[in-house]
Protein backbone atom coordinates (compact mmCIF):
# COMPACT_ATOMS: atom_id res chain seq x y z
CA UNK A 1 0.00 0.00 0.00
CA UNK A 2 1.44 3.03 -0.90
CA UNK A 3 1.59 5.92 1.56
CA UNK A 4 -1.28 8.17 0.17
CA UNK A 5 -1.53 10.89 1.85
CA UNK A 6 -5.94 12.14 2.06
CA UNK A 7 -4.95 15.44 3.38
CA UNK A 8 -8.15 17.36 1.90
CA UNK A 9 -8.00 20.43 3.53
CA UNK A 10 -11.07 21.00 6.68
CA UNK A 11 -13.62 23.78 5.37
CA UNK A 12 -12.17 25.90 7.96
CA UNK A 13 -8.20 25.35 6.40
CA UNK A 14 -9.35 25.83 3.14
CA UNK A 15 -7.99 28.89 1.20
CA UNK A 16 -10.45 31.87 1.95
CA UNK A 17 -12.14 32.79 -1.67
CA UNK A 18 -10.88 35.76 -2.98
CA UNK A 19 -12.81 38.81 -5.46
CA UNK A 20 -15.67 38.48 -6.88
CA UNK A 21 -16.05 34.33 -6.64
CA UNK A 22 -17.47 35.17 -3.10
CA UNK A 23 -20.65 36.53 -4.42
CA UNK A 24 -22.57 32.95 -4.94
CA UNK A 25 -20.39 31.18 -2.33
CA UNK A 26 -22.28 28.53 -0.31
CA UNK A 27 -19.78 28.27 2.26
CA UNK A 28 -18.01 25.18 3.16
CA UNK A 29 -19.31 23.36 0.13
CA UNK A 30 -16.82 21.90 -2.25
CA UNK A 31 -17.58 23.10 -5.81
CA UNK A 32 -15.92 19.95 -7.19
CA UNK A 33 -15.89 16.50 -5.17
CA UNK A 34 -14.89 13.62 -6.92
CA UNK A 35 -15.42 10.42 -5.06
CA UNK A 36 -13.87 6.43 -5.47
CA UNK A 37 -13.77 7.58 -8.85
CA UNK A 38 -12.14 4.48 -11.31
CA UNK A 39 -11.51 4.64 -14.99
CA UNK A 40 -10.38 2.28 -17.26
CA UNK A 41 -9.84 2.00 -20.95
CA UNK A 42 -10.39 -1.42 -21.62
CA UNK A 43 -8.56 -3.75 -19.20
CA UNK A 44 -6.22 -1.19 -18.12
CA UNK A 45 -7.32 0.78 -14.86
CA UNK A 46 -5.91 4.18 -15.38
CA UNK A 47 -7.57 5.90 -12.50
CA UNK A 48 -7.97 3.44 -9.45
CA UNK A 49 -10.19 5.63 -7.07
CA UNK A 50 -9.50 9.13 -6.85
CA UNK A 51 -11.06 11.16 -4.26
CA UNK A 52 -10.85 14.61 -4.42
CA UNK A 53 -12.34 17.74 -3.19
CA UNK A 54 -11.66 21.53 -4.32
CA UNK A 55 -13.42 24.47 -2.49
CA UNK A 56 -14.33 27.78 -4.30
CA UNK A 57 -11.92 29.80 -5.56
CA UNK A 58 -9.22 27.66 -4.90
CA UNK A 59 -6.27 26.68 -7.15
CA UNK A 60 -5.24 23.30 -7.56
CA UNK A 61 -1.76 21.98 -9.28
CA UNK A 62 -1.80 18.40 -10.29
CA UNK A 63 1.85 17.17 -11.09
CA UNK A 64 2.93 13.85 -11.50
CA UNK A 65 5.09 11.79 -14.59
CA UNK A 66 3.52 11.01 -17.52
CA UNK A 67 1.06 8.39 -18.12
CA UNK A 68 0.42 9.17 -13.94
CA UNK A 69 -3.55 9.86 -15.30
CA UNK A 70 -3.26 14.14 -14.91
CA UNK A 71 -5.43 14.39 -17.84
CA UNK A 72 -7.29 11.46 -17.54
CA UNK A 73 -8.91 12.94 -14.70
CA UNK A 74 -9.24 16.55 -15.80
CA UNK A 75 -11.11 14.86 -18.57
CA UNK A 76 -12.95 13.20 -16.40
CA UNK A 77 -14.37 16.16 -14.79
CA UNK A 78 -16.41 17.59 -17.53
CA UNK A 79 -17.34 14.19 -18.94
CA UNK A 80 -15.20 14.04 -21.62
CA UNK A 81 -14.07 10.87 -20.75
CA UNK A 82 -16.51 8.68 -19.46
CA UNK A 83 -15.98 6.83 -16.03
CA UNK A 84 -16.96 3.01 -14.69
CA UNK A 85 -16.94 3.61 -10.84
CA UNK A 86 -17.26 6.50 -8.19
CA UNK A 87 -19.20 9.78 -8.39
CA UNK A 88 -18.19 13.35 -9.89
CA UNK A 89 -20.52 16.23 -8.41
CA UNK A 90 -19.79 19.98 -9.94
CA UNK A 91 -21.40 22.99 -8.16
CA UNK A 92 -23.99 20.83 -6.78
CA UNK A 93 -24.78 18.65 -10.28
CA UNK A 94 -24.04 15.22 -10.55
CA UNK A 95 -22.32 14.14 -13.68
CA UNK A 96 -24.21 11.58 -15.64
CA UNK A 97 -22.83 10.78 -18.43
CA UNK A 98 -25.87 8.83 -20.44
CA UNK A 99 -28.44 12.42 -19.67
CA UNK A 100 -27.01 15.05 -22.71
CA UNK A 101 -29.47 17.47 -21.08
CA UNK A 102 -27.70 16.89 -17.96
CA UNK A 103 -24.09 17.39 -19.45
CA UNK A 104 -24.34 20.56 -21.16
CA UNK A 105 -25.96 22.16 -17.69
CA UNK A 106 -22.95 20.58 -15.95
CA UNK A 107 -20.11 21.71 -18.94
CA UNK A 108 -21.24 25.54 -19.12
CA UNK A 109 -19.90 25.67 -15.04
CA UNK A 110 -17.07 23.69 -16.61
CA UNK A 111 -14.32 25.88 -18.71
CA UNK A 112 -11.45 23.97 -19.91
CA UNK A 113 -8.33 25.32 -21.74
CA UNK A 114 -6.15 22.53 -24.03
CA UNK A 115 -2.31 22.35 -24.57
CA UNK A 116 -3.46 22.40 -28.35
CA UNK A 117 -5.57 25.76 -27.92
CA UNK A 118 -8.45 24.13 -30.44
CA UNK A 119 -10.38 27.39 -31.60
CA UNK A 120 -12.50 27.12 -34.65
CA UNK A 121 -10.11 28.07 -37.30
CA UNK A 122 -13.17 29.01 -39.80
CA UNK A 123 -14.25 31.92 -37.29
CA UNK A 124 -12.50 35.03 -35.96
CA UNK A 125 -11.17 35.41 -32.60
CA UNK A 126 -14.33 37.53 -31.78
CA UNK A 127 -16.97 34.96 -32.86
CA UNK A 128 -15.01 32.34 -31.08
CA UNK A 129 -15.31 33.58 -28.08
CA UNK A 130 -19.30 34.45 -29.18
CA UNK A 131 -20.10 31.00 -30.42
CA UNK A 132 -20.91 29.27 -27.14
CA UNK A 133 -22.65 32.10 -24.90
CA UNK A 134 -24.96 32.70 -28.62
CA UNK A 135 -25.86 29.04 -29.06
CA UNK A 136 -26.06 27.83 -25.49
CA UNK A 137 -27.08 30.74 -23.06
CA UNK A 138 -29.13 32.38 -25.96
CA UNK A 139 -27.10 35.91 -25.08
CA UNK A 140 -28.12 38.74 -27.05
CA UNK A 141 -26.02 39.55 -30.04
CA UNK A 142 -24.93 43.30 -28.19
CA UNK A 143 -24.48 42.18 -25.04
CA UNK A 144 -22.67 39.00 -26.39
CA UNK A 145 -20.06 41.32 -28.18
CA UNK A 146 -19.90 43.70 -26.17
CA UNK A 147 -18.89 40.98 -23.36
CA UNK A 148 -16.26 39.47 -25.96
CA UNK A 149 -14.54 42.43 -26.20
CA UNK A 150 -14.40 42.74 -22.47
CA UNK A 151 -12.58 39.47 -22.08
CA UNK A 152 -10.49 39.80 -24.97
CA UNK A 153 -9.47 42.96 -23.56
CA UNK A 154 -8.91 40.98 -20.04
CA UNK A 155 -6.15 39.02 -21.88
CA UNK A 156 -4.91 41.80 -23.83
CA UNK A 157 -5.98 40.83 -26.86
CA UNK A 158 -8.47 43.74 -27.46
CA UNK A 159 -6.90 44.83 -30.75
CA UNK A 160 -7.83 40.90 -32.18
CA UNK A 161 -11.53 40.72 -32.17
CA UNK A 162 -11.25 40.78 -35.83
CA UNK A 163 -8.92 38.40 -36.72
CA UNK A 164 -8.63 34.97 -37.60
CA UNK A 165 -6.85 32.25 -35.18
CA UNK A 166 -4.30 31.50 -37.70
CA UNK A 167 -2.70 34.88 -37.76
CA UNK A 168 -2.10 34.60 -33.83
CA UNK A 169 1.14 33.40 -32.14
CA UNK A 170 0.90 30.11 -30.31
CA UNK A 171 0.60 32.51 -26.98
CA UNK A 172 -2.33 34.89 -28.31
CA UNK A 173 -4.44 31.61 -29.74
CA UNK A 174 -4.01 30.31 -25.98
CA UNK A 175 -5.35 33.57 -24.19
CA UNK A 176 -8.24 33.72 -27.06
CA UNK A 177 -8.96 29.97 -26.00
CA UNK A 178 -9.27 31.39 -22.43
CA UNK A 179 -11.42 34.32 -22.86
CA UNK A 180 -13.90 31.52 -25.06
CA UNK A 181 -14.16 29.66 -22.03
CA UNK A 182 -14.84 32.60 -19.76
CA UNK A 183 -17.46 33.51 -21.53
CA UNK A 184 -19.76 31.06 -20.50
CA UNK A 185 -19.01 32.12 -16.82
CA UNK A 186 -17.46 28.83 -15.67
CA UNK A 187 -17.33 28.31 -11.82
CA UNK A 188 -14.53 26.50 -12.23
CA UNK A 189 -11.57 26.29 -14.60
CA UNK A 190 -9.58 23.29 -15.83
CA UNK A 191 -6.37 23.51 -17.86
CA UNK A 192 -4.06 20.26 -19.40
CA UNK A 193 -0.22 21.45 -19.69
CA UNK A 194 -1.88 24.84 -21.32
CA UNK A 195 2.01 26.27 -21.92
CA UNK A 196 3.34 23.37 -23.20
CA UNK A 197 2.91 23.73 -27.21
CA UNK A 198 4.31 26.76 -26.88
CA UNK A 199 7.60 28.25 -27.63
CA UNK A 200 9.35 29.37 -24.28
CA UNK A 201 9.48 33.13 -25.05
CA UNK A 202 5.48 32.72 -24.74
CA UNK A 203 4.31 30.87 -21.82
CA UNK A 204 5.12 34.09 -19.56
CA UNK A 205 2.14 35.85 -21.03
CA UNK A 206 -0.65 32.83 -20.64
CA UNK A 207 1.22 31.98 -17.01
CA UNK A 208 0.30 35.97 -16.55
CA UNK A 209 -3.43 35.17 -17.64
CA UNK A 210 -4.13 32.54 -15.61
CA UNK A 211 -2.49 34.50 -12.24
CA UNK A 212 -4.79 36.93 -12.96
CA UNK A 213 -7.74 34.80 -12.83
CA UNK A 214 -6.17 32.42 -9.69
CA UNK A 215 -5.98 36.71 -8.01
CA UNK A 216 -9.28 37.27 -9.07
CA UNK A 217 -11.00 34.37 -7.17
CA UNK A 218 -11.27 31.73 -9.69
CA UNK A 219 -11.33 28.07 -8.85
CA UNK A 220 -8.77 26.34 -10.72
CA UNK A 221 -7.69 23.18 -11.75
CA UNK A 222 -4.45 22.86 -13.82
CA UNK A 223 -1.67 20.09 -14.73
CA UNK A 224 1.37 21.68 -14.98
CA UNK A 225 4.86 20.99 -16.11
CA UNK A 226 5.84 24.48 -14.67
CA UNK A 227 6.95 23.84 -10.97
CA UNK A 228 7.75 27.15 -10.12
CA UNK A 229 4.30 29.03 -11.41
CA UNK A 230 2.50 26.10 -9.15
CA UNK A 231 4.69 26.94 -6.13
CA UNK A 232 3.77 30.84 -6.86
CA UNK A 233 0.01 30.37 -7.74
CA UNK A 234 -1.41 27.41 -6.15
CA UNK A 235 -3.19 26.98 -2.73
CA UNK A 236 -2.77 23.31 -3.22
CA UNK A 237 -0.62 20.51 -5.23
CA UNK A 238 -1.55 17.53 -6.20
CA UNK A 239 1.08 14.88 -7.06
CA UNK A 240 -0.59 11.98 -9.42
CA UNK A 241 1.01 8.68 -9.66
CA UNK A 242 -0.09 5.20 -11.10
CA UNK A 243 -3.59 6.36 -11.32
CA UNK A 244 -3.67 7.87 -7.99
CA UNK A 245 -3.44 11.01 -5.74
CA UNK A 246 -0.49 10.47 -3.94
CA UNK A 247 0.90 13.02 -1.89
CA UNK A 248 -1.14 15.70 -1.58
CA UNK A 249 -0.16 19.43 0.44
CA UNK A 250 0.27 23.10 -0.06
CA UNK A 251 3.24 23.89 -2.18
CA UNK A 252 5.62 24.79 0.56
CA UNK A 253 5.37 21.26 2.04
CA UNK A 254 4.83 19.33 -1.37
CA UNK A 255 7.84 21.38 -3.31
CA UNK A 256 9.92 21.90 0.30
CA UNK A 257 9.23 18.50 2.23
CA UNK A 258 8.04 15.84 0.15
CA UNK A 259 6.88 12.66 2.13
CA UNK A 260 6.84 10.14 -0.42
CA UNK A 261 10.29 8.64 -2.41
CA UNK A 262 7.91 8.78 -5.82
CA UNK A 263 7.22 12.47 -5.31
CA UNK A 264 10.70 12.85 -3.88
CA UNK A 265 12.09 11.07 -7.29
CA UNK A 266 9.95 13.02 -9.82
CA UNK A 267 10.44 16.37 -8.25
CA UNK A 268 14.35 15.20 -8.80
CA UNK A 269 14.01 14.24 -12.31
CA UNK A 270 11.58 17.61 -12.71
CA UNK A 271 14.93 19.72 -11.77
CA UNK A 272 17.45 17.90 -13.59
CA UNK A 273 15.29 18.19 -16.93
CA UNK A 274 14.87 22.11 -15.74
CA UNK A 275 18.96 22.57 -15.19
CA UNK B 1 -15.49 23.55 -97.06
CA UNK B 2 -17.22 26.60 -96.18
CA UNK B 3 -18.38 27.30 -92.37
CA UNK B 4 -21.82 29.02 -91.48
CA UNK B 5 -21.58 29.76 -87.99
CA UNK B 6 -24.54 32.62 -89.15
CA UNK B 7 -27.23 29.89 -89.45
CA UNK B 8 -26.47 28.79 -85.83
CA UNK B 9 -26.33 31.86 -84.12
CA UNK B 10 -29.67 33.45 -85.66
CA UNK B 11 -31.29 30.58 -83.37
CA UNK B 12 -29.88 32.55 -80.50
CA UNK B 13 -33.22 32.17 -78.72
CA UNK B 14 -33.14 28.63 -78.66
CA UNK B 15 -30.05 28.29 -77.47
CA UNK B 16 -30.68 30.74 -74.58
CA UNK B 17 -33.31 28.78 -73.53
CA UNK B 18 -31.06 25.78 -73.71
CA UNK B 19 -28.82 27.62 -71.52
CA UNK B 20 -31.36 28.66 -69.24
CA UNK B 21 -32.67 25.10 -68.75
CA UNK B 22 -29.02 23.56 -68.10
CA UNK B 23 -28.78 26.79 -65.70
CA UNK B 24 -31.66 26.24 -64.12
CA UNK B 25 -31.38 22.31 -63.87
CA UNK B 26 -28.18 22.87 -62.41
CA UNK B 27 -28.79 25.12 -59.86
CA UNK B 28 -31.74 23.38 -58.65
CA UNK B 29 -29.60 19.87 -58.74
CA UNK B 30 -26.77 22.11 -56.59
CA UNK B 31 -29.38 23.22 -54.02
CA UNK B 32 -31.08 19.93 -53.13
CA UNK B 33 -27.96 17.52 -53.41
CA UNK B 34 -25.89 19.44 -51.52
CA UNK B 35 -28.42 19.62 -48.80
CA UNK B 36 -29.01 15.74 -49.28
CA UNK B 37 -25.25 15.35 -49.02
CA UNK B 38 -25.08 17.23 -45.78
CA UNK B 39 -27.78 15.34 -44.42
CA UNK B 40 -25.82 11.96 -45.62
CA UNK B 41 -22.89 13.03 -44.44
CA UNK B 42 -24.05 13.21 -41.30
CA UNK B 43 -26.04 9.76 -41.51
CA UNK B 44 -22.68 8.11 -42.16
CA UNK B 45 -20.28 9.58 -39.84
CA UNK B 46 -22.47 10.24 -36.94
CA UNK B 47 -26.09 9.46 -37.11
CA UNK B 48 -27.55 6.14 -36.14
CA UNK B 49 -26.08 2.98 -37.25
CA UNK B 50 -28.79 1.51 -39.31
CA UNK B 51 -29.06 5.02 -41.21
CA UNK B 52 -25.63 5.24 -42.17
CA UNK B 53 -25.96 1.58 -43.78
CA UNK B 54 -28.87 2.80 -45.48
CA UNK B 55 -27.37 5.99 -46.62
CA UNK B 56 -24.05 3.75 -47.71
CA UNK B 57 -26.00 1.44 -50.00
CA UNK B 58 -27.61 4.63 -51.58
CA UNK B 59 -23.76 5.76 -51.92
CA UNK B 60 -22.67 2.77 -53.57
CA UNK B 61 -25.89 2.24 -55.92
CA UNK B 62 -25.43 6.06 -57.43
CA UNK B 63 -21.89 5.39 -58.02
CA UNK B 64 -22.09 2.10 -59.58
CA UNK B 65 -24.37 2.45 -62.33
CA UNK B 66 -24.65 4.81 -65.04
CA UNK B 67 -26.28 8.53 -64.72
CA UNK B 68 -28.87 8.04 -67.99
CA UNK B 69 -29.95 4.52 -66.32
CA UNK B 70 -31.05 6.38 -62.91
CA UNK B 71 -32.61 8.78 -65.17
CA UNK B 72 -34.39 6.42 -67.56
CA UNK B 73 -35.59 4.65 -63.63
CA UNK B 74 -37.49 7.93 -62.46
CA UNK B 75 -38.65 8.96 -65.94
CA UNK B 76 -39.52 5.80 -67.51
CA UNK B 77 -39.73 3.34 -64.74
CA UNK B 78 -41.84 5.31 -62.09
CA UNK B 79 -44.81 5.80 -63.79
CA UNK B 80 -45.12 1.59 -63.03
CA UNK B 81 -45.68 2.76 -60.05
CA UNK B 82 -48.19 5.75 -60.81
CA UNK B 83 -45.39 8.50 -60.29
CA UNK B 84 -45.10 10.43 -63.34
CA UNK B 85 -42.95 12.99 -63.36
CA UNK B 86 -42.08 16.18 -66.20
CA UNK B 87 -39.13 15.77 -67.75
CA UNK B 88 -38.14 18.58 -65.94
CA UNK B 89 -38.35 17.38 -62.94
CA UNK B 90 -36.88 13.88 -63.47
CA UNK B 91 -34.00 15.59 -64.53
CA UNK B 92 -33.70 17.06 -61.51
CA UNK B 93 -34.88 14.66 -59.15
CA UNK B 94 -32.02 12.47 -61.14
CA UNK B 95 -29.41 15.38 -60.81
CA UNK B 96 -30.16 15.69 -56.86
CA UNK B 97 -29.90 12.14 -56.29
CA UNK B 98 -26.69 11.55 -58.62
CA UNK B 99 -24.60 14.76 -56.57
CA UNK B 100 -25.95 13.44 -53.28
CA UNK B 101 -24.20 10.48 -53.38
CA UNK B 102 -21.16 11.86 -55.06
CA UNK B 103 -20.93 14.51 -52.33
CA UNK B 104 -21.89 12.97 -49.26
CA UNK B 105 -19.17 11.27 -49.74
CA UNK B 106 -16.51 13.73 -50.87
CA UNK B 107 -18.21 15.23 -48.32
CA UNK B 108 -17.90 12.67 -45.59
CA UNK B 109 -13.59 12.73 -45.76
CA UNK B 110 -14.17 16.37 -45.03
CA UNK B 111 -16.25 15.68 -41.83
CA UNK B 112 -13.31 13.00 -40.73
CA UNK B 113 -10.59 15.75 -41.36
CA UNK B 114 -11.66 17.76 -38.38
CA UNK B 115 -9.56 17.85 -35.72
CA UNK B 116 -10.75 15.87 -32.55
CA UNK B 117 -9.93 18.54 -30.01
CA UNK B 118 -11.63 21.10 -32.07
CA UNK B 119 -14.77 18.68 -31.01
CA UNK B 120 -13.77 18.44 -27.39
CA UNK B 121 -13.19 22.18 -26.88
CA UNK B 122 -17.19 22.79 -28.29
CA UNK B 123 -18.60 19.81 -26.01
CA UNK B 124 -16.25 21.47 -23.45
CA UNK B 125 -18.05 24.23 -24.28
CA UNK B 126 -21.90 23.00 -23.51
CA UNK B 127 -22.36 23.21 -27.21
CA UNK B 128 -25.05 19.95 -28.29
CA UNK B 129 -24.54 17.43 -30.73
CA UNK B 130 -26.30 19.08 -33.47
CA UNK B 131 -25.18 22.68 -32.84
CA UNK B 132 -21.02 21.19 -33.08
CA UNK B 133 -21.71 19.86 -36.19
CA UNK B 134 -23.75 22.61 -37.60
CA UNK B 135 -21.29 25.19 -36.51
CA UNK B 136 -18.24 23.64 -35.76
CA UNK B 137 -17.35 20.44 -37.79
CA UNK B 138 -19.32 21.64 -41.23
CA UNK B 139 -17.78 24.58 -41.81
CA UNK B 140 -14.57 23.76 -41.70
CA UNK B 141 -15.43 20.55 -43.90
CA UNK B 142 -16.78 22.25 -46.82
CA UNK B 143 -13.67 24.72 -46.65
CA UNK B 144 -11.74 21.28 -47.02
CA UNK B 145 -13.66 19.74 -49.26
CA UNK B 146 -15.36 22.77 -51.50
CA UNK B 147 -12.66 22.34 -54.69
CA UNK B 148 -13.52 18.67 -54.87
CA UNK B 149 -17.27 19.15 -54.50
CA UNK B 150 -17.11 22.21 -57.27
CA UNK B 151 -15.99 19.81 -59.82
CA UNK B 152 -18.21 17.80 -58.65
CA UNK B 153 -21.32 20.03 -59.48
CA UNK B 154 -19.39 20.70 -62.12
CA UNK B 155 -19.88 17.61 -63.80
CA UNK B 156 -23.46 17.03 -62.87
CA UNK B 157 -24.23 20.28 -65.09
CA UNK B 158 -21.73 18.97 -67.99
CA UNK B 159 -23.80 15.74 -67.18
CA UNK B 160 -27.01 17.07 -67.94
CA UNK B 161 -26.71 17.02 -71.47
CA UNK B 162 -27.96 13.54 -70.82
CA UNK B 163 -31.25 15.06 -69.85
CA UNK B 164 -32.43 15.64 -74.03
CA UNK B 165 -32.75 12.17 -74.13
CA UNK B 166 -36.15 12.69 -72.30
CA UNK B 167 -36.96 15.61 -74.19
CA UNK B 168 -35.53 18.10 -71.16
CA UNK B 169 -34.80 21.03 -73.59
CA UNK B 170 -31.69 22.23 -72.20
CA UNK B 171 -28.80 23.30 -74.01
CA UNK B 172 -27.61 20.47 -75.84
CA UNK B 173 -31.45 19.46 -76.61
CA UNK B 174 -31.43 22.82 -78.43
CA UNK B 175 -28.29 22.48 -80.17
CA UNK B 176 -29.42 18.88 -81.75
CA UNK B 177 -32.69 20.48 -82.26
CA UNK B 178 -31.06 23.21 -84.16
CA UNK B 179 -28.44 21.16 -86.38
CA UNK B 180 -31.36 18.64 -87.53
CA UNK B 181 -33.02 21.55 -88.97
CA UNK B 182 -29.90 22.91 -91.01
CA UNK B 183 -27.59 19.95 -90.79
CA UNK B 184 -24.69 22.20 -90.07
CA UNK B 185 -23.53 19.61 -87.47
CA UNK B 186 -20.09 20.54 -87.13
CA UNK B 187 -20.90 24.29 -86.65
CA UNK B 188 -23.91 23.73 -84.42
CA UNK B 189 -21.88 21.63 -81.71
CA UNK B 190 -19.10 23.70 -81.56
CA UNK B 191 -21.24 26.67 -80.55
CA UNK B 192 -22.72 23.86 -78.34
CA UNK B 193 -19.04 23.06 -76.85
CA UNK B 194 -18.98 26.61 -76.34
CA UNK B 195 -21.89 27.00 -74.49
CA UNK B 196 -20.75 24.18 -71.81
CA UNK B 197 -17.51 25.78 -72.06
CA UNK B 198 -18.56 29.14 -70.90
CA UNK B 199 -21.05 27.73 -68.42
CA UNK B 200 -18.58 25.35 -66.90
CA UNK B 201 -15.99 28.12 -66.39
CA UNK B 202 -18.79 30.65 -64.81
CA UNK B 203 -20.04 27.92 -63.08
CA UNK B 204 -16.97 27.46 -61.21
CA UNK B 205 -16.08 31.21 -60.61
CA UNK B 206 -19.24 31.58 -59.16
CA UNK B 207 -18.90 28.21 -56.49
CA UNK B 208 -15.36 29.75 -55.73
CA UNK B 209 -16.34 32.92 -55.13
CA UNK B 210 -19.59 31.83 -53.13
CA UNK B 211 -18.28 29.27 -50.89
CA UNK B 212 -15.84 31.39 -48.65
CA UNK B 213 -18.46 34.08 -48.64
CA UNK B 214 -21.70 32.13 -47.07
CA UNK B 215 -20.62 29.31 -46.55
CA UNK B 216 -17.34 28.92 -44.50
CA UNK B 217 -15.81 32.19 -43.71
CA UNK B 218 -12.58 33.45 -45.09
N1 LIG C 1 -7.86 7.08 -25.35
C1 LIG C 1 -7.07 6.23 -24.66
N2 LIG C 1 -7.12 4.91 -24.89
C2 LIG C 1 -6.33 4.04 -24.21
N3 LIG C 1 -5.47 4.42 -23.25
C3 LIG C 1 -5.37 5.71 -22.97
C4 LIG C 1 -6.16 6.69 -23.65
N4 LIG C 1 -5.86 7.92 -23.16
C5 LIG C 1 -4.92 7.70 -22.22
N5 LIG C 1 -4.64 6.39 -22.11
C6 LIG C 1 -3.66 5.81 -21.15
O1 LIG C 1 -4.02 6.23 -19.86
C7 LIG C 1 -2.88 6.51 -19.10
C8 LIG C 1 -2.97 7.89 -18.49
O2 LIG C 1 -2.95 8.84 -19.54
P1 LIG C 1 -3.04 10.39 -19.29
O3 LIG C 1 -3.08 11.04 -20.60
O4 LIG C 1 -4.13 10.68 -18.34
O5 LIG C 1 -1.64 10.68 -18.56
P2 LIG C 1 -1.01 12.07 -18.17
O6 LIG C 1 -0.70 11.98 -16.73
O7 LIG C 1 -1.85 13.20 -18.61
O8 LIG C 1 0.34 12.04 -18.98
P3 LIG C 1 1.11 13.22 -19.75
O9 LIG C 1 1.94 13.92 -18.72
O10 LIG C 1 1.98 12.49 -20.73
O11 LIG C 1 0.10 14.09 -20.40
C9 LIG C 1 -1.69 6.29 -20.00
O12 LIG C 1 -1.15 5.02 -19.72
C10 LIG C 1 -2.27 6.32 -21.38
O13 LIG C 1 -1.54 5.48 -22.21
MG1 LIG D 1 -1.69 14.70 -20.11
Amino acid sequence: MSATLQAAPAPTAGPVPRGDAGAHTQVGAPILRITALRKSYGAHEVLKGIDLDVARGEVVAIIGKSGSGKSTLLRCINGLEVFQQGSLIVDGRHLLHDNPKAMRELRQGVGMIFQSFNLFPHLTVGQNVMLAPHLVKRRGRAQNAERARALLARVGLSEKFDAMPDKLSGGQQQRVAIARALAMDPAIMLCDEITSALDPELVGEVLRVVESLADEGMTLLMVTHEMSFARKVADRVIFMHQGLVHEMGPPETIFGAPQTPELRQFLGLMEGSAA
Amino acid sequence: MSFDFLSILAQWPLLLRGAAWTIGLTALATLFGATLAVAGAWARSQGPRPLGWLVGAYVELIRNTPFIVQLFFIFFGLPELGIRLSPGVASVCAMTINLGAYATEILRAGIEATPRGQIEAAQSLALSRTQIFLHVVLPPALKTVWPALVSQIVIVMLGSAVCSQISTEELSYATNLIQSRNFRAFEAYIVGTLGYLGLAILLRHLLNWAGPRFLFGR
